[in-house]
């Protein structure tokens, strides 16, 4: 049995848990629907005289098109229209373009070269679907078959075949400038040799299909005034509504999408290229058209969660402390982007995980391969350099010797420490995660390990941003000319130089555009502690304000009060974990625990450890 | 030929919402004549309780019971804007989007009650019950429902609001990777329990404990929903899922669920979570939405406990049974790490 409870007593203060609403098991409010199978979906809206959309698709994984001969599938029974490249107004697009990221480079339908088996080179719309099948089977297309690739790391060699004519080099463009998107955070290379072991790891996450029940879809039908209503399956109705109306060539106000309710989604049901084909069905021909993938379709030509192979270095001084760790990713786009450039932005956000290390970098490709395009899935971007760092982390412990629960906390992120992407930490809980896992699965940790805190021990020269070094190896094209390391600053003829303290302004939600907007903060459910939250050091001065703090150098003073640790590389800042001596008469052991008022559930017992287990249910 | 136990530990954090913000969404929020509230969004409901978690959050910031509101989504020509479900930022900012209009909406209601008590709007509170009371004086009440009836048929006034919620877009910097990501993460760890056959190389998870850190509970059932399902997902695929089984080759490539393998209703592993909250500020009422970030844990944690079981690391996913009994091949059998 499964079981699940509410650790109310952490982070008590922080929360006001006297709401209304919140907080309340509270029914769904489109269960009935769910569980009498009433609730309406895409599929649901069937049309009488509905039309079946089915594609043409490349059996290569990379071939020129000669020519497509649809004579024969147009006498076939029930087909009412062949589609074909040139039926698409404006047949050039990149899902991203909606926010003005990439450059155009997927056709609707192809014409002139397929990049992956599956690749759509013409449509059938038919009076069945049976009939539409029949007739994609008689399309005949005359391809001359192409050299592929179908490893990253063979694509970026000189010599791959080009996937995708929009980028040559195989690589998605970063910034005008480089073909992979780079993080720089202080000088691994310091840090390497300043460790006593170097640890490192390849790991491959393979591609994996969402799985929805419901299948992506789309029924489009000519409503009145010369509009066009689309129930889609779509994660993101205005994603697909815009996308459609660049296809088409068609002011938005033209098209209305009707959608909401989804049998799962999971990352594949943004990518809207089952909408603009519903409605270009029902435009070419007038009448209602369902464009629905089968389960093969959506398993092989559904773009899926892409491959990705991660290489990390890690530089561990003898007490477990990671002091430097390097990445290298390759993300398998297959042959379009569709999002994976975005999530290469995302996981370099990620980068190197929960944890402080005071030197980082990072190159992480997005390369073009002649396979399905990659998408998004559950965990974009994160899961598979998560997989990576979790098991690299597990490598690091049996390395030094170190419980791998205890070895996380050592390295875990807190409250004010500075992070890669040169922003502060706060309102973390890594530490807390750890402790409660420890304690519900029974693998005990160290007295010292169960004593830390996320909101403890971060801040003061973990806030503090170092000299980075950076380098200009991977401009765009390079790549094309000679073989180049792909690692962070290898290769490297001369390197530059950020200054320490170096960071913009970070960047917070807009505020409310009017004043009726603006929330009464004691409604909101925060509950902010009254005193300040407890200082590990007794630094002079509290971790300030980002802008503020271009200090180059530690602080000297600010080690005043902290005791001398011998024989250490660096100062007690990068010892977050180490025993704390307690010299700080703010913050003695743990206060025991004290509920204000009685909980539904969790821990009600004063006293007794914050981790223990408090009531289940079920 | 024995089977092994192994015990294997991951912890990670997951950024919450579109990286790099620019992603905004909207809401509109209107009382019908009797005082009910409808949500108008464009946002969709995946199955996993979009409009159940908005109609929650429209009720809280209104001051009305749950039952007085409904969410209606998603049609481009009623609902206003919202880029969509993904990136765990439906509940951030979608849910920031309803409280911005059921603020609005609220302020509204309270300066019709006010018109109708003869008060200032500032000294009345809901309680949550569909009543509007005078703070200090619970007699002096009107109804949600009297109150809409007069705003609209006697004093000419819209209960309504609208919201939008938008992080403005980050820049990168090419060189150092400089960026403001996303505003607030979830935490998860867990530890796994499994059984490796060395004769089969098959992987049997027997146990999950874990802890993951949500910001709040917004519905405790939808969260434990999330979490048992994506946990699932996890173990599905670290041991069963590809598109492409010996990828990059492209050859074997399954295309129905007989090929395509997923652990059925027998393997589902037992599960036990602790639910942690520690409210995000810029989140609704703190709840950063746990949808995504479940199943990343349960990856490299079940490859870890498969190399404590038998001593064969697993840096390829999935891990199948012909892998694990390659590696124990080639180390010359199965290799247990120790009992943890």
């Amino acid at each position: 049995m499964s079981s699940v409870e509410f650790r109310k007593d952490l982070f008590a203060d922080e929360r006001d848990d006297n709401l209304q609403e919140i907080g309340k098991p509270t029914r769904r409010q489109d269960i009935l629907g769910h569980v009498t199978g009433r609730s309406p979906y895409y599929d649901d809206h069937l049309f009488d005289g509905l039309l079946h959309m089915r594609c043409v698709r490349s059996p290569h994984h990379h071939a020129r098109i000669r020519s497509i001969d649809t004579s024969q599938a147009e006498r076939m029974p029930g087909v009412v229209r062949v589609v074909l490249a040139r039926d698409v107004p404006n047949n050039l697009n990149t899902l991203l373009s909606l926010i003005n990221f990439g450059k155009d480079e997927e056709k609707l339908i192809q014409d002139t070269k397929v990049a992956y088996a599956g690749e759509p080179v013409a449509a059938i719309i038919a009076e069945t679907e049976g009939q539409a099948r029949a007739a994609c089977a008689a399309v005949r297309v005359d391809y001359e078959v192409l050299p592929h690739v179908l490893d990253p790391e063979a694509s970026l060699r000189p010599d791959a075949p080009v996937v995708n004519e929009v980028y040559p080099n195989n690589t998605f463009d970063y910034h005008d400038l480089y073909d992979h998107q780079k993080l720089r955070f202080g000088d691994v290379e310091k840090g390497f040799s300043e460790a006593d072991h170097i640890v490192e790891g390849e790991y491959q996450m393979s591609p994996i299909e969402q799985a929805p029940i419901e299948t992506c879809g789309a029924i489009a039908a000519p409503e009145t005034n010369d509009r066009f209503v689309c129930y889609t399956s779509t994660q993101a109705l205005f994603f697909s509504l815009g996308t459609t109306a660049k296809l088409l060539n068609m002011p938005s106000s033209r098209l209305h999408f009707v959608g909401g309710t989804v049998g799962g989604g999971f990352g594949g049901k943004v990518d809207s290229i089952v909408e603009p084909l519903s409605v270009l069905g029902a435009v070419l021909t007038g009448r209602p058209v369902k464009f629905m993938w089968d389960r093969a379709e959506e398993m092989q030509v559904g773009a899926p969660r892409g491959a990705e192979r991660w290489r990390i270095k890690d530089g561990v001084a003898r007490d477990g402390r990671i002091l430097a760790r390097a990445f290298t990713g390759f993300f398998d786009a297959g042959a379009y982007t569709r999002l994976s450039s975005y999530a290469i932005i995302k996981c370099t956000g990620h980068i190197p995980g929960p944890y402080s290390i005071p030197n980082v970098a990072s190159n992480v490709y997005c390369v073009f391969t002649n396979r399905t395009p990659a998408t998004a899935m559950r965990g974009f971007g994160i899961t598979g350099v998560d997989f990576a760092i979790e098991c690299h982390m597990d490598k690091v412990a049996e390395t030094v010797g170190l419980n791998p629960i205890e070895l996380r906390i050592l390295n875990a992120y807190r409250d004010g420490d500075m992070k890669p992407h040169r922003r502060l930490a706060k309102n973390t809980a890594l530490i807390e995660c750890c402790q409660v896992a420890s304690q519900k699965s029974g693998w005990a940790i160290s007295a010292d390990a169960a004593r830390q805190s996320s909101l403890a021990g971060g801040g003061g020269t973990r806030a503090e941003i170092p000299e980075s070094l950076t380098d200009s190896v991977g401009r765009i094209g390079e790549r094309r000319r000679a073989d180049i390391p792909t690692e962070p600053g290898a290769g490297a003829p001369s390197r530059g130089r950020v200054a320490a303290g170096t960071q913009g302004i970070p960047i917070v939600a807009a505020a409310p555009q009017d004043e009726d907007m603006i929330t009464d903060p004691a409604r909101m459910g925060f509950r902010h502690a009254p005193a300040a939250p407890p200082q590990p050091r007794a630094t002079p001065s509290t971790p300030v304000p980002p802008a503020v703090a271009p200090t180059g150098t530690p602080v000297p003073s600010q080690q005043a009060a902290a005791p001398p640790q011998p024989a250490s590389p660096q100062p007690s800042a990068s010892q977050p974990a180490a025993p704390q001596p307690p010299q700080a008469p703010s913050d003695p052991a743990p206060a025991p625990y004290k509920p204000e008022q009685p909980f539904s559930r969790g821990v009600k017992r004063p006293g007794v450890s914050r981790f223990l287990s408090g009531s289940r249910r079920r | 030929m024995a089977i092994h136990k192994g015990r294997g530990f991951a912890c990670i954090n997951y950024p919450i919402g579109m990286n790099l913000g620019g992603d905004p969404s909207q809401a509109l929020v209107h009382s019908t004549p009797d005082g009910k509230f409808m949500v108008s969004l464009s946002s969709i409901d995946l199955g996993q309780g979009m409009k159940s978690v908005t109609r929650q959050i429209a009720a809280e910031t209104l001051g009305v019971p749950v039952s007085d509101v409904y969410v209606d989504t998603a049609d481009s020509d009623t609902g206003p804007h919202c880029m969509g479900s993904f990136a765990s930022r439906g509940t951030h900012r979608v849910g920031n989007a309803v409280i911005r209009a059921a603020t609005e909406a609220r302020k509204a209601l309270l300066e019709a009650a006010a018109e109708e008590l003869e008060v200032n709007a500032t000294d009345l509170e809901t309680d949550g019950q569909g009543n509007i009371q005078v703070k200090g004086a619970p007699g002096r009440t009107i109804t949600v429902a009297d109150t809409a009836i007069a705003a609209q048929f006697k004093q000419g006034r819209t209960l309504s609001g609208r919201g939008i919620f938008l992080i403005p877009p980050s820049d990168v910097d090419p060189d150092t990777g400089e960026m403001t990501p996303v505003s607030c993460f979830a935490h998860a760890a867990l530890v796994v329990d499994l059984e490796v056959d060395d004769e089969t190389g098959e992987v049997a998870v027997t146990e999950i404990n874990s802890a993951y850190e949500v910001g709040r509970a917004l519905n405790p059932r939808l969260v434990e929903q999330q979490l048992i399902g994506g946990a699932w997902m996890g173990v599905s695929h670290a041991l069963y899922e590809t598109t492409e089984p010996y990828y990059p080759d492209r050859s074997h490539g399954p295309v129905d669920f007989n090929t395509y393998l997923m652990p059925g209703p027998g393997e589902v592993v037992n599960h036990n979570i602790a639910v942690l909250e520690r409210p995000a500020e810029d989140a609704p009422f703190g709840g950063k939405g746990p949808g995504e970030m479940c199943a990343n844990p349960v990856l490299p944690a079940i490859a870890n406990a498969v190399y404590n079981a038998v001593g064969v690391r697993c840096d390829t996913l999935p891990i199948t049974p012909e892998k694990v009994l390659r590696g124990i091949l080639a180390n010359g059998g199965a290799q247990p790490q120790g009992a943890r």
